[in-house]
């Protein structure tokens, strides 16, 4: 069987269940009691080495094997999961995330050496094993009490047994073995059926003999079953053992198994054989474990989703677009030719082309929580590395980005966090020192301010100390003496964004190398977002990055200069005014104007743009849009402002794109094009 | 490609007009031939790229294919067309005085650039680097475009 096609659905899940193996060994971590946890841990890890087996990939079979083993200890209260236990977990966890990430590129799995994790796993588990004392009592007793209700779960569905089954069930009983029906039932989403049947019956395969499936494995291999599908197995397991086994399979709803009595003497009558191989029996006595399984399958579940490329939701968007531009031409047509029909017709259109925007835009959408789930393990990670203590507290993890935004986010995210904890927070005995309490906290905050997502970074360390970072600039030469001198303390703390700039004497691992928040402030500009930082001595900072909704479709205020039509984005207004050309001052040589006491340089957009003129404007209105990068503002000059509307940005190409002044273009609903002016350029 | 080919030593080339002179470029290069449509004047351009104009939704750079060869301006008539041209990864539309038809061409009567360089002396040389030669055609020359060099991919300057 091809097992490529099935490589991609392979690697998504690797990843959900990775991610699901740091989540809840971080509770584990926190409380090593904590059965819940360990028992998820265990079904992932269970479900990661049954399909990486299927798969081939026999190192992270191995390794998640041994896993397992050690995990088994400790579901069974074998072993106590302490620190040292954790640690060896978490770096299997990173070895599997690096062997899937090269399966992923394409490279071997087995370019990492697992060898050293293996023999801590077995060395463990093998002292482990040493004082085993027994807690399968509490679980034998638990069981009959549920027994009652999973009798009411429907029975297997008859099968059919020939006399030669019946006689290979005979004599595998001879040999300890027993038959059992197996009815398995997928969940409804289940998208790859044939998948899901052969990773069953390869796990089916390794704990006994399947001797005959309905439909049959041709019939499973083509799809060609609904979504239950029946086998008999012959087996020396237990039917807990066989449940749970292809329970731990994703997207399996249910599985109901039951013994097969045969008679003895088969040879009798056929068909009364026919008949009594039915269930005789409804020994069920798995529910315990079967409860929890689907209860566990319920909540993956409770997020019915479908994967989608990028680029297929861009493509969506692009014919939305089109169909946008398209539909206000049909509305002017109508209103030109008064056809009262069409128009209509025209308004119904809207309603319908709004409503697929508006979903098209929230299909796009997805919460930073994908990107903040990575953050407690990274700062476990590093509260270790550095020494300190740190409670991470995350907040509005439900808060929605557009995709593109998401992709981009993490690693300038990682960044400031690492800052934070490097720079920011204190030693335990400093804290201590200083009246704080010794861990520090660290908070990852998103949320919504209007058209924007804010997302923010806080510590309540020791801040960022203006002076030092006044004469670490100038010693880097990155502003001069006169410049600091006159710098108030906000603007001098802000200098931490510029090129080659690091505070920190000693170059650490973790921050320092002055690359650092230049680095972070491109990104988020580069995503249309900014970034600003408040700090207090001694009680800590707040990084606060600003971002677009998203990349596609900004607001934006559209003017005129002479015949030309310029996009500004709204993001960066803050205001327009009427003035006349005496308000305009000239100070040394530039000219500005006074706004509520603000003195605002201006730019007359038809020079800066090389507007050809074509009619002299006479002494009466000027409109000023007034702009703003960061804390700085500008006054653009326009002839006329023709009204905010929603855009649809599109590149200009590669043949236009050292146009720096212009960010992109946008098709107006009278198809004409309008350039978006860069604002932050214009300003220069 | 050889399968667009009428065979393996013809090349089809869209001959269209610059001026009086007939210019021609590889089939293959052209997507499609729009008329003349609003175009978006773009800041800080050269002058022979000309702007944008919407194409089916999406941007399309236009350039002036006379002023970027060297020619003398023109003003645009009912005949000017746009020629879509894709090169590489790069869509451009391309404006022209007039499209005449699709000519199919025998390599042997296509004279190379080197060659013209040396016998038509009057053709101006900075333009020259924009032709890969010319065909014949029954006495019929049409100048072929070199595409690659006119949209600077050859790490000329923008």
């Amino acid at each position: 069987m091809d097992t490529n096609q099935y490589m991609e659905m392979f690697l998504e899940e690797s990843k959900d269940h990775l991610q699901s193996l740091n989540e809840r060994l971080l509770d584990l971590e926190k409380d090593p009691a904590d059965s819940d946890a360990i028992n998820e841990i265990f079904r992932s890890a269970h479900t990661l080495k049954g399909m990486s087996a299927t798969m081939g990939f026999n190192v992270i079979a191995e390794l998640t094997h041994d896993m397992e083993n050690v995990l088994d200890l400790i579901r069974t209260d074998k072993i106590k999961a302490d620190e040292d236990i954790i640690d060896v977990l978490f770096k299997c966890i990173d070895a599997l995330q690096q062997m899937v990430d090269n399966i992923n590129n394409g490279e071997p799995e087995d370019s990492v050496d697992v060898k050293e994790l293996v023999d801590k796993l077995n060395s463990i588990a093998a002292t482990g094993g040493d004082k085993a004392p027994a807690s399968f009592k509490a679980k034998t007793t638990a069981e009959p009490a549920a027994k009652k209700d999973a009798n009411s779960e429907n029975p297997p569905a008859n099968i059919e047994l020939s006399d030669i089954d019946i006689d290979l069930i005979n004599s595998a009983k001879k040999s300890g073995l027993r038959a059992m029906h197996v009815k398995v039932t997928l969940a409804e989403t289940c998208v790859l059926k044939t998948a899901r049947s052969y990773m069953v019956m390869s796990a089916l395969d390794e704990i006994g003999d399947v001797i005959k499936s309905i439909p049959s494995t041709e019939d499973l291999e083509q799809e060609k079953f609904d979504l239950t599908f029946d086998v008999i197995l012959l087996t020396g397991e237990e039917e807990q053992k066989v449940e749970s086994v292809l329970m731990n399979i994703s997207e399996i709803a249910r599985v109901d198994i039951e013994l097969i009595k045969v008679p003895d003497a088969p040879k009798k009558e056929v068909t009364t054989a026919k008949k009594a191989a039915v269930p005789a029996v409804a020994k069920k006595n798995a529910p315990a474990v079967k409860k929890q399984a689907i209860q566990h399958h319920d909540n993956m579940k409770s997020g019915q989703s479908v994967r989608v490329g990028i680029e297929k939701l861009d493509s969506l968007m692009n014919l939305v677009g089109e169909l946008v531009i398209n539909k206000t031409r049909l509305e002017q047509i109508g209103n030109t030719h008064r056809i009262a029909e069409l128009v209509e017709t025209v308004e119904q259109m809207d309603r319908v082309t709004g409503d697929l925007q508006s979903i098209v835009m929230k299909v796009r959408m997805v919460p930073v929580g994908q990107v903040f789930n990575r953050f407690p393990r990274v700062v476990r990670d590093l509260a270790k590395e550095l020494n300190k203590e740190v409670n991470l507290t995350i907040e509005g993890e439900d808060t929605e980005l557009d995709r593109t935004v998401i992709d981009e986010i993490g690693d300038p995210l990682v960044h400031l966090i690492r800052n934070s904890m490097d720079h920011g927070i204190e030693h335990p005995d400093e804290r201590e020192a200083k009246g704080k309490p010794p861990i520090g906290q660290v908070g990852l905050i998103a949320r919504h301010e209007g058209n924007n997502v804010i997302i923010m970074v806080t510590d309540d360390g020791a801040g960022i100390d203006a002076d030092i970072i006044r004469s670490k600039a100038v010693e880097k030469s990155v502003i001069t003496q006169d410049d600091a001198d006159n710098m108030t303390d906000a603007e001098a703390v802000r200098l931490i964004f510029l090129p080659g700039f690091s505070t920190s004497d000693v170059i650490t691992d973790v921050s320092g190398r002055g690359v650092g928040m230049d680095v972070v402030r491109t990104t988020i500009e580069a995503l249309g977002g900014v970034i600003d930082v408040e700090t207090k001595k001694n009680e800590g900072s707040v990084f606060k990055i600003k971002l677009p909704l998203t990349l596609a479709i900004i607001q934006a205020l559209l003017v005129n200069v002479q015949e030309e039509i310029y996009a500004i984005p709204l993001a960066s207004i803050d205001s327009t005014i009427n003035i006349t050309s005496e308000d305009i001052k000239t100070i040394q040589n530039k000219e500005t104007i006074v706004i509520r006491g603000e003195i605002i340089p201006i730019v007359r957009l038809d020079r800066a743009l090389n507007v050809s003129h074509i009619e002299d404007k006479k002494d009466e209105e000027i409109y000023v849009v007034i702009v703003h990068v960061g804390d700085k503002k500008c006054g653009i000059m326009v002839d006329k402002l023709i009204g905010q509307q929603e855009i649809v940005i599109k590149t200009l190409g590669k043949l236009l794109s050292g146009v720096k002044v212009i960010s992109g273009a946008t098709v107006l609903g009278n198809g004409q094009i309008a350039l978006i002016l860069d604002v932050a350029i214009l300003m220069q | 490609m050889e399968q667009h080919e009428v065979s393996s030593n013809e090349v089809q080339i869209v001959a269209f007009k610059l001026k009086r002179e007939e210019y021609g470029m590889s089939i293959l290069n052209v997507e499609e031939i729009k008329r003349l449509t609003d175009i978006t004047r773009v800041p800080f351009t050269p002058d022979f790229i000309k702007g944008v104009m919407n194409l089916r939704g999406s941007v399309l750079p236009v350039i002036d294919l006379k002023k970027r060869i060297g020619l003398p301006d023109a003003e645009y008539t009912d005949a000017t067309r746009i020629i879509v041209v894709k090169l590489e990864e790069i869509t451009v539309g391309m404006i022209v005085d007039a499209v005449t038809e699709v000519l199919t061409i025998d390599t042997d009567h296509i004279t190379n650039s080197k060659q013209i360089a040396s016998t038509e002396s009057d053709m101006h040389s900075e333009s020259n680097k924009f032709i890969n030669g010319i065909g014949n055609l029954n006495n019929r020359l049409v100048i072929l475009l070199n595409l690659s060099e006119i949209l600077g991919l050859n790490g000329e300057t923008k």
